[in-house]
């Protein structure tokens, strides 16, 4: 997931997680029902800790990232050594157990980090005969930091092993001969710009210039950028293509998964139907409209969901339903344009219902459906040129009509009037006066 | 009445024999093309009274056979026919023209009957046109874009001209139309050929955004 998408779960629902955020401890063990916090296993930079946090908070990951960094640097790298903490506790998604499980059982590996632990306290030992103290306060962290990523490298998956060997790739370099020159080059460098800065550092209370401490600062960057920096652009790089390629993957899938739901679908149903030319062209009708709209218009096929849905694209859903379901062609033209509120909602239904009525009775081939949506009102005329009836000689226990249509319409204050005559055809007018709610986007 | 003589132009030869045998004998085809530049040739040869012409060529849209005919033969009169719904294609070949726009889902009986009306020099608009000229009419350009009305009489519908566009889009046939109304039927063409006319001249943000974008301002 790309840095500054919301966090979202597998099934793609975003997470509603930032509403708990904020309201103390209390709360960190019922995010969520209860789903426990796990490592990102596709978005991560190192562990996958900060992907998984911010999945799990419902904040962007580099929000999380960011404050990370910060929070490491400030408190002296015990965030720092926290993170590899975490990163040791918390399983990866979709992962049994965690990799501190695995660890506890690897003797050589416990041995490798005491190791290295005790390396470690010898420099420490040394750093206080040289006095130079504010080192020794990043010492913990980065023996804890260092043990841990021991434990890891040696326990984790074959991809989060990758992972680490990337981490310490800089150094890797020694080894192979055709890096080899290049890297010393950039070390020796790198020491020199580090000592330089040591010593403007270590001599900056001795001197008055404010200045000094400043170009001691400037060194030590430097130092490090110009022994790390080429790397650093690398990973930036590979981020950037590995993030291409993923969102054109997922392209590719959900193109297939719209071709397949909508015009495979169709393809079936014309050869299964293949003997009824009428529903086979209403069906190439109805999928030719729905491909369309998704080309050119970018509305998702069947997508008319609950919150999006215009009277328009309500209006476009009786079309495509009717035609696909009675294979008589539906002229839908609308005028204008506003928001679903329930008023509206139960003058489609209504429209529905007078369409497919049309569509059943009147034996007309094309049924034409018009909608306008007036700063007062909304109107919707559904007309045929087919057989028509004496509304008056309709028996009072025919429901469709009187029910569905005039009965709905009445109770939300809107009007319902049908002309017909024998062989005249039918229409039916609907005028829903409109709510101030939906009013403004006029 | 007379046989109209058409030509067709479109790019599907399927397409093109499908209308031929739907147009029967009432009408008289004299020829046929396929592209922008054949169709600007032949029609020039043949001189017919209508041509049915697809919105999307191959080698440009329809527009460019209805501007460049007309400054040579102004007589000859397009009637556009597309599958395609979307509002610019149609604003911007009526705009080059063409005296009126149905989707090619049109029935045998019915276009032939455009056909006729076309060549009676009257306008034709499917349900279809008649809402977005009815959309394009009344919706309002955002604040800032709104370009000062050259002529106002252009840049708005009247009442009449409104309702008869709208029973256009309900699915009215003139002669229904005529009865709705209590009018003549000559008095709904005159509506709708008046509309027509707005529809070429104005320049109303919306038609004008259209007509730029399919770069015909």
């Amino acid at each position: 997931m790309p840095p500054g998408h919301p966090a979202r779960t597998q099934d793609g629902r975003p997470w509603p997680g930032h509403r708990y955020f904020g309201r103390g401890p209390a709360r960190w063990g019922r995010w969520h029902h209860g789903e426990p916090l796990r490592r990102a296993r596709e978005d991560r930079l190192v562990g996958g800790v900060a992907a998984g946090l911010a999945a799990r908070i419902g904040r962007d990951v580099t929000t999380v990232r960011i404050i990370l960094v910060v929070a490491a640097v400030l408190s002296g790298g015990f965030v720092a050594a926290a993170y590899v903490v975490a990163w040791m506790l918390i399983p990866m998604e979709g992962a049994q157990g965690n990799i501190a499980g695995k660890a506890m059982t690897d003797r050589r590996g416990l041995a490798l980090a005491a190791g290295y632990g005790s390396l470690l306290i010898i420099v420490r030992i040394l750093i206080s005969v040289l006095s130079i103290g504010w080192l020794s306060s990043f010492l913990w962290p980065i023996a804890l930091v260092g043990a841990g990523l021991i434990l890891i490298w040696r326990n984790a998956d074959e991809d989060e092993q990758a992972m680490v060997q990337g981490l310490v790739r800089p150094f890797l370099g020694l080894t192979t001969r055709s890096r080899r020159a290049g890297l010393i080059l950039r070390l020796t460098v790198a020491v020199i710009l580090l000592a330089g800065g040591v010593a403007a550092l270590q001599s900056a209370h001795e001197n008055i210039a404010l200045l000094q401490p400043l170009a001691g600062v400037a060194l030590l960057i430097s130092a490090i950028v110009v022994l790390l920096g080429p790397w650093w652009l690398r990973i930036a790089r590979d981020l950037v293509v590995e993030r291409q390629a993923r969102v054109r993957a997922e392209e590719r899938a959900d193109i297939a998964a719209r071709v397949h739901d909508s015009v495979l679908q169709t393809l079936a149903l014309i050869q299964r139907r293949a003997d009824q030319p009428q529903q086979v062209i209403a069906l190439a009708r109805a999928q030719e409209r729905e491909l369309r709209s998704w080309l050119f218009d970018g509305r998702p096929p069947g997508s008319i969901d609950g919150q999006a849905m215009t009277l328009a694209g309500g209006i476009r859903l009786i079309q495509q339903e009717v035609e696909a379901q009675h294979g008589v062609a539906v002229e839908a033209v609308t005028v204008g344009d506003c928001a679903l509120d329930d008023d509206l909602a139960a003058l489609l239904a209504a429209a529905r219902e007078a369409t497919v009525n049309a569509v059943k009775w009147s034996g007309a081939t094309v049924v034409s459906l018009f909608a306008e949506v007036e700063p007062g009102e909304v109107s919707v005329f559904v007309r045929d040129r087919g057989k028509g009836f004496d509304p008056a000689a309709v028996p009072s226990d025919r429901k469709g009509l009187a029910e569905s249509v005039r009965a709905r319409m009445a109770r939300r204050g809107g009007l319902a009037s049908v002309r017909s005559a024998p062989g005249e055809g039918t229409e039916v007018s609907l005028t829903m006066p409109r709510a101030a709610t939906t009013r403004s986007q006029a | 009445m007379t046989r109209p003589r058409v030509f067709i132009v479109d790019d599907h030869g399927l397409f093109r024999s499908g209308v031929r045998s739907e147009l029967g004998d009432d009408v008289a085809v004299v020829g046929e093309a396929d592209d922008v530049v054949p169709a600007i040739d032949r029609i020039a040869a043949t001189l017919p009274d209508v041509v049915l012409l697809d919105v999307h060529l191959p080698g440009g849209g329809g527009q460019a056979v209805v501007t460049a005919t007309k400054r040579s033969h102004p007589e000859v009169r397009f009637l556009a026919l597309s599958a395609s719904d979307a509002p610019e294609d149609v604003i911007a070949v009526i705009r080059a023209g063409a005296r009126g726009y149905v989707t090619k889902t049109i029935s045998g009986t019915e276009l032939v009957d455009a056909v006729h009306r076309v060549a009676a020099g009257d306008a034709v608009f499917s349900p279809r046109l008649a809402g977005f000229v009815l959309d394009a009419f009344a919706t309002e350009a955002p604040p800032g874009q709104q370009r000062p009305s050259l002529d106002p009489e252009l840049d708005q519908l009247t009442m009449r001209e409104r309702e008869v566009l709208r029973l256009i889009a309900r699915g009215y046939t003139y002669k229904e139309i005529a009865r709705e109304l209590f009018i003549s039927i000559k008095t709904v063409e005159t509506h709708v050929s008046s509309v027509l006319r707005k529809l070429q001249l104005s320049t109303r943000h919306q038609l004008a955004r259209w007509a730029t974008e399919r770069r015909l301002a």
